[in-house]
């Protein structure tokens, strides 16, 4: 929505003093903003990481080579993003709308792998509230995973705007902006991932 | 808005009369006959250091704050309008600049040297302390003397000139173990140890209690540390190490009937009835004892006890070289004289 | 979400027209009615959070008083806290950030209006959330810094509407803080660079970097003990291994900032106000610009001053110690330019003027107390004692509200083309700094005399009695000075005062424009020649370096025009839509009640969307 804000505030290419779109610049500062949310809850998770007083460790538990496949499945999708701006930019509407769907189908075929590996974890006597590590890994992975859908939600939008012709060459930016959005949530994922999954522990 | 027309003086006349009242304030301050007070009567060395610390602080931030805040008024009455003042339009003066920079920053910095040297001298274990464990609860203290087998609650005794070194474990949410005169606060953590070292110079009782907010009572988990001399507190460690008597009282009366009190004392209602010293039927409702010279405790009536001259020079009371469990019967007899 | 709707497509809601009236504030997504709306509400929080502040202060009285029980006190002196940070004194300087950020910049408008209006919404809505606890079973007692495990483990749901209620605050703290950033970077006039900047609005800038990168960190505080409380997580359990230090350093790492946060728009207000009624260019610019500039990136390395008796071992106590002291430098430079400022002017003894002196004279002496807590062998004496409590009043008292005060006497005229009476400003003044001083100076010598924070009662003997029965009638006298204001705004409002469009001669470009302003700002945007554009086209400097008025003139352009060229962006219902949902979100929350927070989402979820396709402003011109 910010776009759209700004597209009002300033509309037909509106001269800004740094030269960077409103929306753009807002888009940064958000990322910003949330590279201290995740940075905080990593932070947690890397404390409590090795403090099982109870349940299994992140040792028993984790299926590395599984949470790799559904990695790389999030990591391609970012690729299908810069296919989508790609294909907005020369206007092959067609293209957008199949690499939009593509990034959107990425993005759940992950959250549903999350979806599966939580239940897993479950059933093997991990869940929110069997130790401090249970905690921080749940709501960390949680909150990433609900980016995701917050961004799959809005590739939706995107889909359905160029669907209704609202999408065209003349003005990329809402696709470059999701898509800064989507690709901040991939790379916050390789982070998570390396640190969850790859970092060894104590135990 | 009247901006053309200079301003009379008394306009600022009432911040003058304000500091002068804040100085006055300041100084009132001084004098103070507070028990948690910190500043005037720190009573052991970790607090004397401190309070060295402190003082040195307070002094040059009195100096400064005199400094500056004479400044802003100086300049405030000197400067305000005035019928063909014209303001100086100059933007800044680096050299200034670079010395009112430079000038904090050494302070500062001198400041720092002794700071960071006493934060390391503090963490330091002293050679020669007794170990307590003291666990935090929510709203009182237990205090474990791990090595005397001796566990209490809320009054910590300790002998004099020797460092306490107190390991604080919490249990239940975060408490600070307080006794200013003795030393500053520390944290009582659940799931952590930290470690607070007091020492005490002289006897006496020292008043303290828990700093952090750990809910709704915070403001009644209250605590005590007795300093002894060396021998009275391994009296007092010995008494404790005792197992509980808990018909103490009764063990006191009959020793009291039986022995040589009911010679001199009375006790209306009971057999006791000589004039020759105080009569004791309300003893405990009393406030002090022995010609109101000391608060009635238990503390006072067992050194009274043990040696009655020994605190009253020429009492006609003897020493009976009564035991320590004698002593402590009769105290507890005495006590429930109510 | 989606690009500038195109021409006649229908929206969720059609754009609604009223420009007066109830539905007129509503709606609106002008930033000078939203300044407005957050000053009115902010000051409704103060006058809330002044009554729990003289209710503690009547308990605390005498000892062993009894006007409120324990539980009561806990929940007053945390509310007072939560009220005067959240509700009060943010909301306040961003009051002003919003009302003068666009026409201080020449700009006409925030970079992003709606959000700008859902900023306060949310707002409105978190506040109102939070004090919905005191009739829903209790407000939060476990003061405004929350201590875990204690935050964990109080009983009701006091700290349920503590840990939610923040969240809802720090997202319209967020979503305006990223706002401004957008806007002073990107929508200044022609020819303002950043040297040009007034200082306000540098301080605001870091203000709104602040708050940008310190918001998510007490985010993920609070979702860790929300989730701890409502859904029984370990986050802070020490029986599981949680560690109640991890909710200290979370807190303070927002904690510290953020007091930066509170007093950096007040330290940008005095440098607006020192010069214009000294007649003089602030003395420094760049000195105070960049001492602002550090103050914001050392605000990052200090957190763990406060907790030198948490045991954290002594080598980050001594490494914490010394950037507490040196963080002290660049608040001494300001002080030093203030003075400086005023050195050899011209000063009117206004109002505004006095209460930004007393904001730099009260603020040298919190200042100061600061640097005492630094040493930390001696702060282990007096932290979590009254003498805390007396630096950090002189610091956000003295200091953020004082500056509060004398923006408000300064800017008044401005936004309401009326000045506020001059006599009855200078009682105001008065008591206020007289109560303030009698409230919160013998705090120090209390808690120098061993009086522990947070407790609501003390035995009689402590030697406390005298300078606590003080201090209550110190609180008395601020609530009388508050009166003293709101009897001001009435009289003033009764009598009005033309102001005109220049009233204090003033240097910004916010009076170059008529007062109040018209809804578009500027007519013609402003192109900026040099700092201070607006005195420099007024006078010229002589030879001899002092001001020669070059035209008698007042606010540039004539007012005929009515701009009805100017593109504005219509108002819209959204903003304030898409904040109901967060609230009924949080009760939903709180009391398991699913259907209540599907709602709660689906509702500001729906309202998002309904804004993201609301049709473009410019049909409607």
């Amino acid at each position: 929505m910010a776009t759209h804000e700004a597209a009002v505030a300033a509309p037909h290419e509106h001269h800004t003093s740094t030269g960077i779109d409103n929306a753009k610049l807002a888009m940064w500062t958000f990322l910003g903003s949330e590279c201290l949310f995740f940075g905080s809850f990593i932070s947690t998770y890397l404390l409590y990481r090795n403090r099982v007083h109870s349940g299994p460790t992140p040792h028993e538990i984790y299926d590395i080579p599984y949470t790799s496949v559904s990695s790389f499945v999030l990591l391609m999708s970012s690729l299908t993003m810069v296919l989508a701006l790609a294909a907005i930019q020369r206007g092959d509407h067609r293209a957008v709308r199949s690499w939009l769907l593509a990034t959107a189908m990425l993005g759940t075929v992950f959250i549903g792998g999350q979806i599966y590996e939580f239940t897993t974890f479950v059933e093997e006597g991990l869940t929110l509230t069997t130790s401090t590590f249970g905690s921080a890994f749940f709501v960390l992975t949680g909150f990433h995973g609900a980016h995701v859908t917050v961004g799959i939600l809005m590739l939706l939008t995107l889909y359905g705007m160029s669907l209704s012709g609202r999408l065209t060459e003349k003005d990329t930016r809402p696709v470059e902006y999701i898509g800064l959005y989507w690709h901040f949530v991939d790379i916050v994922w390789i982070i998570i991932f390396t640190v969850i999954y790859l970092v060894p522990t104590n135990s | 808005m009247d901006r053309t027309r200079a301003r009379p003086p008394r306009d600022l006349r009432p911040l003058v009369i304000l500091l002068v009242a804040l100085c006055a304030v300041a100084l009132a301050g001084c004098e103070s006959s507070a028990p948690q007070d910190f500043l005037n009567h720190p009573e052991g060395p970790i607090a004397r250091k401190q309070d060295g610390l402190w003082d040195l602080v307070f002094a040059v931030a009195v100096a400064i704050f005199v400094i500056v805040e004479s400044l802003l008024v100086y300049t405030v009455v000197r400067f305000r309008q005035k019928p063909g003042r014209q303001a100086a339009q100059f933007h800044g003066n680096t050299k200034v600049e670079i010395i009112l920079t430079l000038v904090p920053s050494l302070i500062l910095a001198a400041i720092a040297v002794p700071t960071v040297k006493t934060i390391f001298e503090l963490a330091e274990e002293p050679p020669g302390a007794m170990q307590v464990t003291v666990t935090a609860r929510q709203f009182w203290w237990e205090y474990r003397y791990e090595d005397q087998q001796v566990v209490t609650a809320n009054e910590l005794h300790i002998p004099v000139d020797t460092p306490i070194r107190l390991r604080l474990e919490g249990a239940d949410v975060i408490h600070s173990f307080w006794v200013p005169r003795l030393a500053g606060k520390q944290d009582v953590v659940p799931g952590r140890i930290n470690f607070l070292t007091i020492e005490a110079d002289d006897p006496g009782e020292y008043l303290g209690q828990c700093t952090e907010f750990c809910g709704a009572s915070h403001a009644n988990m209250r605590l005590r540390v007795y300093a002894h001399e060396q021998k009275d507190f391994d009296r007092w460690l010995a008494d404790q190490q005792k197992p509980a008597d808990v018909d103490l009282a009764s063990r006191g009366a009959d020793l009291f009937m039986n022995g040589t009190c009911v010679n001199c004392h009375a006790i209306g209602g009971t057999d006791a009835a000589a004039r020759t010293g105080p009569d004791l039927t309300h003893f405990a409702s009393r406030n002090t004892f022995a010609g109101a010279m000391f608060d009635t405790n238990r503390e006072n009536l067992v050194s009274w006890l043990a040696d009655p001259p020994a605190m009253k020079p020429g009492s006609l009371m003897p020493d009976y070289g009564l035991s320590n469990e004698e002593i402590d019967a009769l105290v507890e007899f005495l006590l429930s004289l109510e | 979400m989606a690009t500038a709707a195109l021409p006649r497509r229908r929206g969720l809601l059609a754009r609604p027209t009223a420009k007066t009236g109830v539905w007129g504030w509503i709606t609106t997504v002008d930033h000078k009615k939203i300044g407005i709306l957050y000053g009115v509400t902010a000051f409704i929080f103060f006058i809330l959070g002044g009554l729990e502040a003289v209710v503690v202060r009547l308990q605390l009285a005498r000892p062993d008083s009894t006007v409120l029980d324990a539980e009561m006190y806990n929940q007053f002196f945390t509310m007072h806290g939560l009220t005067m940070i959240f509700l009060v004194i943010m909301p306040m300087g961003v009051a002003l950030m919003n009302y003068f950020i666009p026409i201080m910049i020449g700009a006409r408008d925030v970079a992003f209006p709606r959000l700008n209006a859902f900023s306060y919404w949310v707002f409105v809505a978190g506040g109102i959330f939070l004090y919905s606890s005191f009739f829903l079973g209790g407000a939060p007692s476990g003061g405004w810094f929350g201590y875990a495990p204690l935050s964990r483990q109080l009983p009701g749901n006091g700290m349920d509407y503590y840990s939610i209620g923040l969240q809802i605050l720090g997202i319209a703290s967020l979503a305006g803080a990223i706002n401004f950033v957008v806007t002073i970077l990107n929508m200044r006039a022609p020819g303002m660079s950043f040297m040009k900047m007034p200082v306000f609005i540098w301080m605001s800038l870091v203000t709104s970097f602040l708050l940008v990168f310190a918001m998510p960190v007490i985010a993920v505080a609070l979702f860790q003990l929300m989730f701890d409380r409502v859904y029984e997580a370990n986050f802070f359990n020490p029986a599981a291994g949680g560690d109640p230090l991890l909710w200290q350093h979370l807190f303070w790492v927002f904690g510290h900032p953020e007091v930066y946060i509170l007093i950096l728009p007040a330290m940008g207000i005095v440098s607006e106000v020192l010069p214009t009624f000294s007649r003089k260019p602030i003395f420094g610019y760049a000195a105070i610009v960049f001492a602002g500039i550090a103050i914001g990136f050392m605000g990052w390395g200090v957190w763990a001053h406060h907790m030198f008796v948490a045991g954290l071992g002594p080598v980050a106590n001594a490494a914490f110690a010394i950037s507490t002291m040196f963080i002290a430098v660049p608040t001494g430079v300001k002080i030093f330019n203030w003075v400086g400022t005023m050195w050899k002017g011209s000063l009117r003894i206004t109002a505004p003027f006095l209460f930004a002196v007393g904001f730099v004279a009260m603020f040298v002496i919190g200042g100061l107390s600061g640097v005492t807590h630094a040493i930390v062998p001696s702060d282990t004496q007096q932290t979590d004692t009254y003498y805390i409590v007396a630096h950090f009043h002189y610091v956000l008292f003295g200091g953020a509200i004082f500056g509060i005060f004398s923006g408000l006497y300064y800017w008044w005229p401005k936004i309401f083309g009326w000045t506020l009476s001059e006599g009855i400003g200078k009682l105001h003044f008065w008591l206020m700094f007289i109560g303030f001083n009698l409230a919160f100076g013998p705090m120090h010598i209390l808690g120098l005399q061993g009086m522990p924070r947070r407790i609501y009662t003390y035995p009689d003997g402590m030697g406390w009695n005298i300078w606590n029965l003080v201090s209550t009638a110190g609180a008395l006298v601020i609530a009388l000075a508050t009166l003293v204001f709101l009897v001001n705004v009435v009289v003033s409002k009764a009598r009005r005062q033309e102001a005109g469009d220049d009233p204090w001669d003033a240097r910004t470009l916010e009076w170059s424009i008529p007062s109040p302003p018209p809804e578009y700002n500027f007519l013609e945007v402003p192109e900026v020649k040099q700092r201070d554009d607006w005195w420099h086209r007024k006078y010229v400097e002589t030879p001899h370096g002092a001001p020669a008025r070059v035209f008698a003139g007042g606010a540039d352009g004539d007012h005929d025009d009515d701009g009805h060229d100017i593109h504005l962006p219509s108002p819209s219902y959204f903003p304030a839509l898409s904040a109901i949902g967060l609230p009924v979100l949080g009760w939903g929350t709180i009391y398991y009640n699913t259907p209540m927070m599907i709602a709660g989402g689906l509702w500001t979820l729906l309202a998002l969307f309904g804004w993201a396709f609301e049709p473009s402003a410019e049909e409607h011109h």
